[in-house]
C-alpha cells in the first residue's frame, strides 16, 4: 500500500507543483500575516455575534462571549470582574492584553468588539475612525526610589525638581535643590539613576504626559509619548523590569503603576500637586483627581487626568479608556458590552479596590450613560 | 556559496556502479528518486525561505530605509515622539556584548575542552562534561533573572569597582558602576556561549588522530608544545567552527540581553553605561509601534541583524578557506 502512495506522490511534475504551492501558500502568508490574522479573528468574532444574537432572543442564557483587546493596566481588574460577570450573568469576556497602541488599531480593524487604552483618542480621532470612549478604571503612576534610610512616603519631591531628574540636570541625591524640601532627610552622596520603561507603554504615556504639562523643556526636549527618547538612566521591561532595576540599582528613581509599588512594597515618594500641596499615593488621592476633573466639558472624554486641581489629588493620575464603535457591526453585541461595563461601574468597585485600582466616581458614570445613550446608535442603551 | 573543503587531501574517487546499472531492475528505480525529491525538496525549501525572510523584511522597512536611507545606520537618535530613527545604538551594544562575550568565553572553552580531553582523569572528565552539557540547557531567561537578581549586583560591588581601580584610565571601563549595562550583558553572553564552544572544541580534539600527536610525542614534545603545534592546528577549522556557533547564539539572544543590559538608547564610550541591543530594543518596542514608520524601523532593525550574521559567515568561510590552505601547508 505504502509503495503505491509513494509511486503515486512520485509523478514527479504533480509533486513539484504540489510543493510549489505549499511554498507559495507559505510566502503568501508570512507576507501578510497581520492582514490574514485580523480576516480570521473578524471571521471568528463575526461567528460569535450571531451566535450572540440567538441566544439574546433565548434570554441571555445560553454562553456568550464579548471580545476586547489592549491595555494591560486594565487586564487584572478586567479579568477579575468578567470572573464575577459570568458566574452571574453567563457572559464571558474575551480579553487581550496586547497593549494600548495594539488594542486601538484592533478596535480600528474591527476585530474585537472593543478596545482598551490607557492613552485617551482626541476627538478628531474618535471621529475619523467613527468611536466611543469611555473610561473604565483610574490608576496612578507613582515613583520609587532605593535609597538607604528613606521609608515609604519620606521623600518629597516637586514637579520641577521631578521634571530636572529625569532630565539629568539634578544628579545627586544630596543636591541642594532635593535638600530644600526635604530639611529633615539626610540624603546620600549618591548619584541619581532614572529608571524608565523600555517596552512601549500606556504608563510611560501618562507620566511624560505629566511631564510635559509641568516642564516646558520637557516638552520641548523629550515631549509625550508611549515610547520617547530618554535622556539617560536605564530601561525596564514591564513593571516588573523597572522595578527589577530600582531593587538592583542603589541611588535609583523609577516609575510603576501604584497597584504594583503597593503590592511589592516599594519605596514611593509623596508629590508636590497642581495646588501646592504635597499628597501621597492613594487610592482617595487618585479618586479625587479623577472626581475633580472636568469630565463634562471633555470633548469625546479626551481627558488626561494629569496634574488635575485639588487639595487631596494625586497628580500622576490616568485611566484607562474602552473604544467602541458608534455604529456597531451587531447592535446585541455592543448591548451586551456595554452592560458589563455598567455593571462592572455599579458593582465592580469592592474588586477593583482589592486590586488597588481606583473605581470611576459615580458622577461620572452618570455622564457616561448619557453618552452612550446619545452618542451611540441603534437603540443600544439603555 | 560552494560547501567547504576540508584540508586534507581529496578522496579517491570510487567507482560506484549503483548509478552506471541498466534500466533492468525496473521497480527498483523509484524508491532513489523519492529520495533525491525528497532532499532536493528540503534543500530548496531552505534556500527560499532565507530568501524569504531577506525579501520579506527588505519590503516591510521600506518605510524606513525611505525616509532615513543609509542615514540610519549612522545615527543613534531613536526618538518616537518625533518619529526619527537611527539604529547605530543598537548595532553598537549587539557588536560590542557579542564582541566581550567571544573574548571571555573563547579563551575558557579552549582551556575547559583541553582540559577535558588531554589532563583531566576519566572519571573527572565525564563530570565536569556533563556540568556543562547542563549549563547549556539552561533557559535563557533563567539566565537573564540570575543575571538582574544576582550577578548585576555582584558587578556593580566587586568587579566594576576593581576593574575602575586597576584599569580606570581607560575610556571603556569609566563612568558609574551599576552593574548594569553593555559589559554586564556581554559576561552573561559569556557564560552563555561556554558549553556550546566547548562542546564543539572537545569533539575536535578528540578527532585528532592519535598517530599525529603519539608522534610529537615521541619527539620529546611537551603537551603543550603538542596541543599548541599539533592539536590546535590539526582541528582550526572544527574550532573556528565552534567559535561562529557561540557568536550566533550570542548575537540574537534576546533574553537574558534585555535583562541586564538597560535598555537605553545612547551611544557612551563606557561599556559600563546601559545600552541595548537589536534583539532587545526588538522585544521591548514591537508591541507598542502603531506608527509605520516605527515599525519599518525596528523590522529594518532585524534585516540588519539578518545581515550582519550573514557578512560574519561569509567572512568566516573566506578566512578558514586561507587558513586550510596555509595550516595545511605546515602540518
Amino acid at each position: 500500500m505504502g509503495r503505491h502512495a509513494f509511486h503515486r506522490s512520485d509523478s514527479s511534475p504533480a509533486r513539484r507543483a504540489g510543493v510549489a504551492l505549499v511554498l507559495a501558500a507559505g510566502l503568501v502568508a508570512l507576507s501578510c500575516g497581520g492582514e490574514a490574522g485580523s480576516a480570521m479573528a473578524k471571521h471568528s468574532s463575526g461567528g460569535t455575534s450571531s451566535t450572540a444574537a440567538a441566544s439574546d432572543q433565548m434570554g441571555a442564557t445560553a454562553a456568550q462571549t464579548l471580545t476586547g483587546a489592549g491595555s494591560t493596566f486594565i487586564y487584572p481588574v478586567l479579568s477579575q470582574w468578567a470572573d464575577q460577570y459570568s458566574k452571574l450573568k453567563g457572559v464571558r469576556l474575551n480579553y487581550q492584553p496586547v497593549g494600548s497602541g495594539a488594542g486601538i488599531a484592533q478596535i480600528k480593524a474591527k476585530t474585537v468588539e472593543f478596545g482598551a487604552s490607557d492613552a485617551p483618542l482626541t476627538r478628531d480621532e474618535l471621529d475619523q475612525a467613527g468611536l466611543v470612549q469611555f473610561p473604565a478604571i483610574v490608576g496612578g503612576v507613582v515613583l520609587a526610589v532605593h535609597l538607604q534610610g528613606v521609608q515609604p512616603g519620606q521623600l518629597k519631591l516637586t514637579p520641577g525638581l521631578l521634571a530636572d531628574i529625569y532630565l539629568g540636570k539634578v544628579k545627586k541625591w544630596n543636591d541642594p535643590a532635593i535638600k530644600k524640601v526635604n530639611p529633615g532627610l539626610s540624603l546620600p552622596d549618591k548619584g541619581i539613576t532614572t529608571v524608565h520603561r523600555s517596552d512601549g507603554s500606556g504608563t510611560t504615556w501618562i507620566f511624560t504626559n505629566y511631564l510635559s504639562k509641568v516642564s516646558p523643556e520637557w516638552k520641548q526636549k523629550v515631549g509625550n509619548d508611549k515610547a520617547v527618547q530618554w535622556p539617560g538612566g536605564v530601561g525596564g521591561k514591564g513593571n516588573q523590569g523597572v522595578s527589577g532595576y530600582i531593587q538592583r540599582i542603589d541611588g535609583a528613581i523609577g516609575y510603576v503603576e501604584y497597584a504594583y509599588a503597593i503590592q511589592s512594597h516599594m519605596t514611593y515618594t509623596q508629590l508636590q500637586n497642581e495646588a501646592g500641596k504635597f499628597v501621597s499615593p492613594e487610592i482617595s488621592s487618585f479618586m479625587a483627581a479623577a472626581g475633580n476633573a472636568d469630565w463634562k466639558n471633555a470633548p469625546g472624554f479626551y481627558m488626561v487626568v494629569t496634574d488635575q486641581p485639588g487639595d487631596d489629588t494625586w497628580p500622576i493620575t490616568g485611566a484607562t479608556f474602552v473604544l467602541v464603535h458608534k455604529q456597531p457591526e451587531s447592535a446585541d453585541q455592543l448591548k451586551e458590552v456595554l452592560r458589563f461595563f455598567d455593571w462592572s461601574y455599579k458593582n465592580g468597585q469592592a474588586a477593583a479596590k482589592k486590586l488597588d485600582y481606583v473605581p470611576i466616581p459615580d458622577n461620572v458614570v452618570q455622564l457616561i450613560e448619557s453618552k452612550w445613550q446619545s452618542e451611540i446608535s441603534g437603540n443600544v442603551w439603555p | 556559496m560552494r560547501p567547504l573543503r576540508l584540508a586534507s587531501a581529496p578522496l579517491p574517487r570510487i567507482p560506484m556502479p549503483m548509478s552506471t546499472m541498466p534500466a533492468t531492475l525496473g521497480p527498483r528505480r523509484w524508491p532513489d528518486a523519492v529520495f533525491r525529491a525528497a532532499a532536493m525538496t528540503c534543500a530548496a525549501l531552505i534556500c527560499l525561505l532565507m530568501a524569504g525572510f531577506f525579501v520579506e523584511l527588505t519590503w516591510k522597512s521600506m518605510p524606513s530605509i525611505r525616509a532615513f536611507g543609509f542615514g540610519f545606520l549612522t545615527s543613534a537618535h531613536w526618538n518616537p515622539v518625533t518619529r526619527q530613527f537611527g539604529g547605530l545604538s543598537s548595532i553598537y551594544g549587539t557588536l560590542a556584548s557579542t564582541a566581550i562575550a567571544l573574548v571571555i568565553a573563547v579563551p575558557l572553552s579552549l582551556a575547559t575542552a583541553l582540559f577535558l580531553v588531554k589532563l583531566a582523569p576519566r572519571g573527572l572528565a565525564r563530570w565536569v562534561r556533563q556540568g556543562v552539557e547542563l549549563l547549556a540547557a539552561i533557559p535563557s531567561i533563567i539566565f537573564g533573572m540570575w543575571g538582574l537578581f544576582v550577578f548585576a549586583p555582584y558587578m556593580a560591588d566587586h568587579v566594576q569597582p576593581f576593574l575602575q581601580e586597576t584599569l580606570g584610565f581607560l575610556p571603556i571601563f569609566q563612568g558609574p558602576t551599576m552593574g548594569i549595562g553593555i559589559f554586564t550583558a556581554g559576561v552573561i553572553l559569556a557564560l552563555m556561549v561556554i558549553p556550546f564552544i566547548t562542546a564543539v572544541m572537545r569533539d575536535v580534539f578528540t578527532m585528532t588522530p592519535p598517530v599525529l600527536e603519539e608522534a610529537a610525542y615521541g619527539m620529546g614534545a611537551t603537551t603543550w608544545e603538542v596541543v599548541r603545534n599539533v592539536t590546535v592546528p590539526y582541528g582550526i577549522q572544527g574550532l573556528a567552527g565552534g567559535v561562529f556557533l557561540g557568536l550566533g547564539r550570542a548575537i540574537g539572544e534576546t533574553m537574558a540581553v534585555t535583562f541586564v543590559i538597560g535598555n537605553n538608547h545612547q551611544l557612551s564610550a563606557s561599556l559600563f553605561a546601559s545600552g541595548n541591543s537589536i534583539a532587545s530594543t526588538l522585544a521591548n518596542e514591537f508591541s507598542e509601534a502603531t506608527d509605520p514608520v516605527y515599525g519599518a524601523s525596528l523590522i529594518e532593525l532585524g534585516l540588519i541583524l539578518l545581515v550582519m550574521t550573514f557578512l560574519i559567515q561569509v567572512a568566516a568561510h573566506l578566512w578558514l578557506r586561507r587558513l586550510g590552505r596555509t595550516t595545511g601547508r605546515t602540518l
